[in-house]
């Protein structure tokens, strides 16, 4: 099981208090779409993602970027067990959808450069490292129904 | 791949955050060891605490060298033929910490460039950081 320190959770809380899921959802999954262009091969349907431009601006992008930022509320709120919090997500990303779990890293990743971008020297070495390990276990609990 | 457009960019952006070498270089280099602990094995010969005088000097030197390959990207091979041979034979990094470090510089520019860092120029970037990391590993084997 992970162990969380004191100052982890209270690291990992407090950036979420400060997260706007309505402009940091859109703009974390457009830049994974932009920085790392083979992950639009799972947005065939998602209409125009031609350039940086037609992305940031996509709206079906941008409601699909909350979607997936609203998915880490159930870990924020299972912090002792995430591992188990995934399991149906993780099959449905496996066995529906067909996402390489490597992608799941690289929008945590973008994640990490957007939130940074809002918070500026607020968000800590210390901060980034709770914030950090707490994505690498949610990533690592969508992977964990892969076979 | 990068354009003409990306590669202007890119040199314009390292070319500001050149008299603040010191600060930026630093800055990764704390988010990297506090965020993968495992590249911290590589300095124990030197104080890496916040700011200390070791960490502002080597934050420094890494931050001018990528100063040095932005303004000639497409000869990167020779402007890092010293760091080469440095890298490959004396640091022997294990190549897997220069995407953890390029990761850790990715998020010191946004906090430090906000909406300045631009998706375009994140992706220009992290494309630059990547070849540079490339060429440094180039005569690892």
């Amino acid at each position: 099981m992970v162990e969380w320190t004191d100052a982890e959770r209270t690291a990992i809380n407090f950036v979420f208090t400060k997260l706007d899921y309505d402009s940091v959802g859109p703009e974390s999954l457009s830049r994974c779409l932009i920085v790392y262009p083979w992950t639009q091969r799972y947005f065939g349907g998602f209409g125009n993602l031609y350039n940086a431009e037609a992305i940031l601006s996509n709206p079906m992008i941008a409601a699909h970027g909350i979607t997936v930022l609203h998915g880490l509320d159930r870990a924020l709120n299972n912090m002792d067990d995430i591992k188990n919090t995934y399991t149906q997500l993780s099959e449905l990303h496996s066995e529906k959808l067909h996402v390489d779990p490597d992608n799941f890293r690289l929008l945590a990743d973008c994640l990490v450069v957007v939130i940074a971008g809002r918070l500026g020297t607020d968000f800590t070495p210390e901060m980034q490292a709770a914030f950090a390990k707490f994505l690498s276990v949610v990533v690592s609990a969508l992977g964990r129904q892969y076979h | 791949m990068l354009s003409k457009y990306e590669k202007e960019l890119i040199a314009s952006i390292w070319e500001r955050l050149t008299p603040v070498a010191k600060d930026i270089g630093s800055e990764a280099l704390s988010r990297m060891f506090a965020t993968f602990p495992g590249t911290k094995t590589y300095f124990s010969h030197l104080d890496i605490s916040l700011r200390s005088p070791h960490l502002l000097a080597h934050g420094k030197k890494i931050v001018l060298a990528l100063v040095e390959g932005s303004k000639d990207i497409s000869s990167l091979t020779t402007t890092l033929a010293p760091l080469q041979t440095l890298h490959a034979y004396q640091l022997r990094i294990d190549p897997t910490n220069f995407k953890l470090f390029s990761h850790c510089m990715l998020v010191t520019l946004a906090c430090n460039m906000g909406d300045r860092f631009t998706p375009v120029a994140h992706a220009a970037m992290d494309k630059y950081l990547s070849a540079f990391a490339a060429v440094l590993a180039e005569k690892y084997r």
